[in-house]
C-alpha cells in the first residue's frame, strides 16, 4: 500500500490503521502526509486530523465516534486541511463543531451523516452585483451582495490571494450556494468560499484606538467595560451564573453578528439559546435575534475532539462576517472544556504533562485563540471587529487552576463571578474585586470624546465606595453595623445601594434585560448623588439610623421601574430623593 | 433510534457477526479489569466481547486496538481468569441492549439479569447501550413540572420534565431514602409516569430497603429496577447506568412515557472509570479521575431530555455522596458543571431532626423558572419561593448575628426571622418519607411559614398575592 507510483495515486494516497484508541488513531503507510492534512477513515470515511508524523506513520485525532474501526482499515489522504463552507446560510442556523449544519441532521447524531459542506441544501440565494465588468479589484473588495441571508447584510468579497481586473460577474438573479459568481483576474470566484477552520484570514491592519462594545449590563459597561475587538473571559465555579451572563451579552450587545459557540455544554442550554433567540426581537435591526446569530453547538455528550475544533469554527465564522465590515462577537461556552479536550487528546498520545494534566502547548493555544480578537482595517478596507468572550469553568472554583490563570494573561477584560453573590440571587453576581478591564482608560477616553466626560471618574468613585463597603462589611460582621460611626454606616449603605440599585439586573424584567449607556449612567449618577446627599446629612448632624430609615425603595427599583433608554425618569426619581434627603433634620 | 437514526454499516448483518465470532485465546496480559488479547484481526474499537470462561460467560468492551492486540474491559471483573482457560469472542458491534416494555415491572442486576425469578428480559428492538447523542436543534427545552411530592423540591427547587438535577449528599445523611421516596411517588401530569432506578454499590441492607419501598411500584408495572450490589463487580458499574438510560430512552421517545431515571451512588460509579483508568496507566487530572471523566459523565446525564414533536421524557435524579462532605471533589463539581442545578443536603439540617435535610440555600433548580409558576404549577410559585428563599437567606444572617450577641439582643424583626426559620423547617421542609404532598398543601404551607415574619418584610411578593395567599390571623402585624 506504500507504493509511490504515480500511476495509481488512489493506491498511494492511502495508508493502513494500525492503532485505534478512542479519538487517538494511527495509520502506516502513509506517503508524503502533511501535519493538519484530513484523512479518511474506515468504512464510514470519518474524518482524522493528522496531529504527528513519523516517517510515514501518521498519528491522527478523529473527530467522530471511531466505534467500528479497524486495525487493517484504509487511511485515505485528502491531501487538505478540515475546511468549512463559507457563504449565505450561516445565519440564523445551528452547526456542529466540523461545521456541519445540525438544523437538517438527524435526531440521533451517529457517525455516518454527510461530511463537511452543505451537500443537498436546495437553498437558492439572489445575487445582485455592486461592480461591472472591467473594474480593478484587490482582495476583500466587494463584488456583491445576497440579500435576505439574514440581518446583516451580506456581502460576497474577493477571496484571499485573488486581484485584478473583473472579467465577468453575474446578472442579478437566484444562483445555489456554491455558484460561480464572478471571474477576477482569470480566476473565479463563488458564493460561497471554502476555507479551512484553523487558519486565522488576514486582515490589512490591526486598529488600536479603542471603543467600547455596548453589552447591555451595567456591570459590564460601567465598571469593566470590554473594546470592541477585545477579548474578555467570565470565569466562575458552576451555578454562578456564567452561561446566563453569556446569554444576556449575546442578547443584547450592539455587535451586528453574534457566533455563539456550545463547546462541550449542556444540550438544554442550547436549545434555549435557539428557542429564545427565535423569539426576541433585536432592538436595532426589528429583526429576530436568531436572525443575527449563527450557532454552533458541540454539547458535552457530542465527539470530544469536534468540541476542540469547534472553537476555531466559531472564530472563522466571526472573521468571515468581519470580512464583510461588520462587528462580530464569538462567544465561547466554556474555554474550559475545549482544554479538557486538548488534555485528553494529549494524554492518550502519552505527551509529558504540564499543570493538571494539561499539556505544556495550553498557554500558546489559549494565547493564539485570544489574538484572534481584534479590531482591524479588513483587505477591503472596512473597520470592523472580532470580540471573543469565553467562558472559563474552573474545576471546584478554584481560580487558580491553569486554565483561568492563562486566560487572565492574555484577555482585556476578566469579569470574574462570585458564589456568595449568586446564592445571595445578586446576578449577574459580577465581582468588583476579581474582575478587570485593561482597556477603561482608553475606553474612558472615547466616552470622553463621545461627551460625557464623568465617566472614568464616576467609575471610579463606584469602586472606591464598593472596596470600601466590603472592608466595612468584614468589620460589620465581628462588631455589628449598628457599632459603625456615622459616615462608615453611610459608606455601607452606599455600597449596598450601588449593588442592588445599579450592578444587579434582572434579566427577565423587560425594563431591566438590557439597559443603555445612557439609563446606566443616570443610575450611578443617582445612587452617588443620594449617597453624597446621605453623609452631607450625617455632617449636618442627622442620625445613621434616621437616614436608613428613609425608603431607598424608589433608587433600589428604578432599573425595573424606568424603560431602557428613558434617562429623564431616574433624573426625576434623583430629584424626590434628593429632596427627602436634604429635608431630614 | 428510530428509522431516521442510520445504522452504522455493517453491524447489523448476520454474516458479519458470524465471521467476527472466532475464538480468541492468545491471551497477552491481565492487568485489573483489563484483558488483553493477542493475534486479533478485524475487531473494531468499542466492540462488545464475550468472555467464555468454566464459570460462565463474562462481557466487556475493546478499549484499544494496537496492531493485532485488544485491551479489554471486563466488567465482572478479571478475578479468577488464567490465561489459557478463556475464549474470547468479539461481536461485530458495539454492545447492544434489547429493549422495550418487557422490562416494565422487573428487577435485575447491574448487567440486567433478572433477579425475580423471570425470565430473561426480551424486547422488540435492540438499542446501543452507549447511545448517539441527541441533534441539540431536535432538542425541545423543558417546560413542565415533576410533582416529586417532596415540600423542599417542589417548593423551592422544582424538577423539570427533562432535566438532570442531581442530589449531593453526604455520606451518613438520607439520601437513599430520598432518592427513593421520588423514585416511588413522582408524577408527572404526562399519559405514562415511568421509573428506572439503577443501584451502584449499594450494601445488601440499602438494596433490600428500595426493593421493599419500590415494591408498589414494581408491582403495577410502572418501574424498572437495577441492582448492583456493593460486592458486585465494581467495573459493572459502568455498564448499569448505561443499561437505564438505554430503557429509559425507548419508553420515553418510543412509548411516549415520562420516565424518572433515579441512580444512586454516582460516586461509586466514578471511582469504576477511576479504576480502568488506573489500569490503563492513563495520565491522571485531578485525585486519580482521567481527564476524560467530565465527558464521560456528560455522556450519561446528557440523555435527559426531551424531543421537540415527540411525547416523553427522560429526567435524570442522580444522588452522589461528597467524602468527606467536599462539593469541590472532582465528582460533585463536575456533576455540578453538567447538571441543571444540584440539591444539597446539609449534616446541619439533618441534626435538627428534619427530612428531607435540604440545604435550600445551597441548593439550585436551574430549569424552575421554565417549570414553575402561571400555567406550570400555580401562578404564586415563583413569587413565593423568591420570598421563602430571600427570608431564608435572611434568617441565616440573623443566626449568625444571634451567635454572637444571643438572641435576647437581637431586635424584633431579626427575632421573627428566627421563628421564620424554624417555622420552614417545621411545617414546610419536614415531612415523612411515605408522605406524598400536592403541589398545592405545599405552596399553602410556605405562606403559613411567611406568616411569621412581618407583613412588610414580604417584598418580593406582590399585595394582591399576600392578600389572597397568606393566612389571615396575622394580618395585624405590621411591624
Amino acid at each position: 500500500m506504500d507504493g509511490v507510483s504515480a500511476a495509481a495515486p488512489a493506491v498511494s494516497r492511502a495508508g493502513r490503521m494500525v492503532r485505534v484508541s478512542g479519538p487517538l488513531l494511527e495509520a502506516e503507510g502513509v506517503p508524503d502526509v502533511r501535519m493538519g492534512e484530513i484523512l479518511r477513515v474506515g468504512s464510514d470515511a470519518l474524518s482524522a486530523e493528522v496531529v504527528a508524523v513519523e516517517g510515514t506513520r501518521a498519528t491522527m485525532q478523529a473527530y467522530e465516534y471511531t466505534g467500528g474501526v479497524r486495525v487493517g482499515d484504509p487511511a485515505v489522504r485528502t491531501g487538505e486541511p478540515l475546511s468549512g463552507l463559507f457563504g449565505p446560510g450561516l445565519l440564523g442556523r445551528a452547526f456542529d463543531g466540523l461545521m456541519r449544519p445540525l438544523t437538517d441532521a438527524p435526531l440521533w447524531l451517529s457517525p455516518a451523516r454527510a461530511e463537511t459542506g452543505r451537500d443537498g441544501d436546495a437553498t437558492r440565494w439572489r445575487f445582485v452585483p455592486a461592480v461591472a465588468p472591467g473594474t480593478e479589484v484587490g482582495e476583500g473588495a466587494m463584488l456583491g451582495t445576497v440579500p435576505g441571508a439574514g440581518a446583516v447584510e451580506h456581502r460576497v468579497v474577493v477571496p484571499v490571494g485573488v486581484s485584478g481586473v473583473v472579467g465577468w460577474i453575474a446578472d442579478e438573479g437566484e444562483v445555489d450556494a456554491e455558484a460561480r459568481v464572478a471571474e477576477v483576474g482569470g480566476r473565479a470566484v463563488h458564493l460561497s468560499e471554502r476555507w479551512p477552520m484553523r487558519r486565522p484570514r488576514p486582515f490589512a491592519a490591526r486598529l488600536s484606538d479603542p471603543a467600547p462594545l455596548h453589552t447591555g449590563q451595567r456591570v459590564l459597561d460601567l465598571l469593566f467595560p470590554v473594546a470592541r475587538g477585545g477579548a474578555a473571559a467570565v470565569t466562575g465555579g458552576f451555578g454562578t451564573g456564567k452561561t446566563m451572563l453569556l446569554q444576556q451579552v449575546a442578547k443584547w450587545c450592539d455587535a451586528d453578528v453574534i457566533v455563539y459557540v456550545g463547546c462541550g455544554e449542556r444540550g438544554n442550554e442550547m436549545a434555549d439559546v435557539l428557542e429564545d433567540f427565535a423569539r426576541l426581537v433585536d432592538a436595532r435591526t426589528g429583526g429576530r435575534l436568531i436572525d443575527r446569530t449563527v450557532v454552533v453547538a458541540n454539547t458535552s455528550n457530542m465527539p470530544m475532539m469536534a468540541r476542540e475544533l469547534s472553537i476555531y469554527t466559531g472564530i472563522g465564522i466571526a472573521e468571515f462576517y468581519r470580512d464583510m465590515g461588520h462587528d462580530a462577537v464569538v462567544i465561547a461556552d466554556s474555554t474550559s472544556r475545549w482544554a479538557e479536550a486538548l488534555r485528553e487528546f494529549a494524554n492518550r498520545r502519552g505527551d509529558l504533562p504540564a499543570e493538571e494534566g494539561f499539556p505544556a502547548n495550553l498557554a500558546s493555544e489559549l494565547a493564539a485563540f485570544y489574538e484572534r480578537a481584534g479590531r482591524v482595517t479588513t483587505l477591503g478596507g472596512h473597520d470592523a471587529s472580532v470580540t471573543v468572550i469565553g467562558a472559563v469553568s474552573p474545576p471546584g472554583g478554584d481560580l487558580s487552576e491553569p486554565v483561568t490563570t492563562i486566560t487572565q494573561r492574555f484577555v482585556r477584560a476578566m469579569w470574574t463571578l462570585d458564589r456568595d453573590l449568586a446564592y445571595a440571587r445578586h446576578y449577574p453576581a459580577v465581582h468588583w474585586a476579581g474582575s478587570f478591564a485593561r482597556d477603561a482608560d482608553g475606553l474612558a477616553r472615547w466616552q470622553t470624546v463621545q461627551g460625557d466626560a464623568e465617566w472614568a471618574a464616576r467609575r471610579a468613585t463606584a469602586l472606591e465606595i464598593l472596596a470600601e463597603a466590603d472592608r466595612l462589611a468584614s468589620l460589620a460582621e465581628v462588631i455589628g453595623v449598628n457599632s459603625l460611626p456615622g459616615r462608615e454606616r453611610m459608606v455601607a449603605l452606599g455600597g449596598r445601594l450601588l449593588r442592588e440599585a445599579v450592578l444587579a439586573q434582572n434579566a427577565l424584567s423587560p425594563n431591566d434585560a438590557t439597559c443603555s449607556d445612557a439609563k446606566g449612567a443616570a443610575l450611578l449618577d443617582l445612587v452617588l448623588a443620594v449617597v453624597e446627599a446621605c453623609h452631607a446629612a450625617i455632617d449636618r448632624g442627622v442620625t445613621a439610623t434616621a437616614i436608613e430609615r428613609v425608603d431607598f425603595g424608589p433608587v433600589i427599583r428604578a432599573a425595573q421601574d424606568v424603560g431602557p433608554e428613558d434617562a429623564d425618569a431616574i433624573a426625576a426619581i434623583r430629584a424626590r430623593m434628593l429632596a427627602t434627603l436634604g429635608a431630614l433634620t | 433510534m428510530t428509522g431516521r437514526a442510520p445504522s452504522r454499516a455493517g453491524t447489523e448483518a448476520p454474516a458479519v457477526l458470524a465471521a467476527a465470532r472466532v475464538a480468541h485465546r492468545d491471551i497477552r496480559a491481565i492487568r485489573g479489569p483489563l484483558l488483553v488479547v493477542g493475534g486479533v484481526e478485524g475487531v473494531g474499537w468499542d466492540e462488545a466481547v464475550e468472555v467464555a470462561t468454566s464459570a460462565g460467560p463474562r462481557h466487556g468492551l475493546v478499549l484499544d486496538l494496537d496492531e493485532d492486540r485488544a485491551t479489554v474491559q471486563v466488567f465482572e471483573g478479571t478475578e479468577g481468569l488464567a490465561p489459557g482457560a478463556v475464549d474470547v469472542r468479539f461481536a461485530g458491534r458495539p454492545l447492544h441492549l434489547e429493549v422495550g416494555t418487557g422490562w416494565l415491572g422487573r428487577v435485575c442486576n447491574g448487567r440486567g439479569a433478572p433477579l425475580d425469578g423471570g425470565p430473561p428480559v426480551t424486547g422488540a428492538r435492540s438499542a446501543p447501550v452507549a447511545g448517539w447523542p441527541l441533534n441539540p436543534v431536535d432538542r425541545e427545552p423543558p417546560h413542565e413540572p415533576v410533582v416529586t411530592g417532596v415540600s423542599a423540591i417542589d417548593a423551592l427547587t422544582t424538577l423539570v420534565r427533562g432535566q438532570k438535577l442531581p442530589i449531593f449528599s453526604v455520606a451518613g445523611l438520607p439520601h437513599l431514602r430520598l432518592a427513593t421516596q421520588i423514585a416511588a411517588q413522582a408524577t408527572s401530569a404526562g399519559e405514562q409516569f415511568r421509573v428506572v432506578f439503577a443501584a451502584l454499590g449499594l450494601t445488601h441492607a440499602d438494596i433490600a430497603y428500595v426493593r421493599d419501598r419500590l415494591e408498589g411500584r414494581t408491582a403495577t408495572g410502572e418501574l424498572v429496577l437495577f441492582l448492583n450490589a456493593a460486592d458486585d463487580p465494581a467495573i459493572e458499574r459502568i455498564l448499569t447506568p448505561r443499561l437505564a438510560l438505554t430503557v429509559a430512552e425507548h419508553l420515553a421517545f418510543e412509548e411516549g412515557a415520562d420516565v424518572l431515571v433515579v441512580v444512586s451512588d454516582m460516586t461509586n460509579y466514578a471511582e469504576a472509570v477511576r479504576e480502568v483508568s488506573a489500569a490503563r496507566r492513563e495520565i491522571p487530572a485531578r485525585r486519580g479521575y482521567p481527564g476524560y471523566l467530565y465527558s464521560d459523565l456528560a455522556s450519561l446525564y446528557e440523555r435527559c431530555g426531551r424531543v421537540r414533536g415527540r411525547a416523553g421524557s427522560v429526567t435524570v435524579v442522580p444522588v452522589l455522596t461528597m467524602p468527606a462532605g467536599d462539593v469541590t471533589h472532582p465528582v460533585p463539581d463536575l456533576t455540578g458543571y453538567i447538571t441543571e442545578g444540584q440539591i444539597v443536603l446539609s449534616p446541619e439540617i439533618d441534626a435538627r431532626g428534619v427530612y428531607p435535610p435540604v440545604d435550600t440555600l445551597g441548593s439550585l433548580s436551574r430549569l424552575m423558572r421554565h417549570g414553575a409558576g402561571p400555567g406550570r404549577t400555580r401562578e404564586d410559585h415563583l413569587d413565593v419561593a423568591a420570598q421563602v428563599l430571600a427570608a431564608l437567606a435572611h434568617a441565616r444572617q440573623s443566626a449568625a448575628l444571634a451567635e454572637l450577641v444571643g438572641a435576647s439582643a437581637l431586635g424584633e424583626t431579626d427575632r421573627s426571622y428566627l421563628a421564620y426559620r424554624e417555622a420552614v423547617e417545621r411545617d414546610l421542609l419536614d415531612q415523612r418519607d411515605d408522605e406524598a404532598r400536592t403541589l398545592d398543601d405545599t405552596l399553602d404551607r410556605a405562606w403559613r411559614a411567611l406568616a411569621t415574619l412581618p407583613r412588610h418584610e414580604l417584598t418580593m411578593v406582590s399585595p394582591e398575592q399576600v392578600a389572597r395567599r397568606l393566612p389571615s390571623g396575622e394580618e395585624d402585624d405590621h411591624g
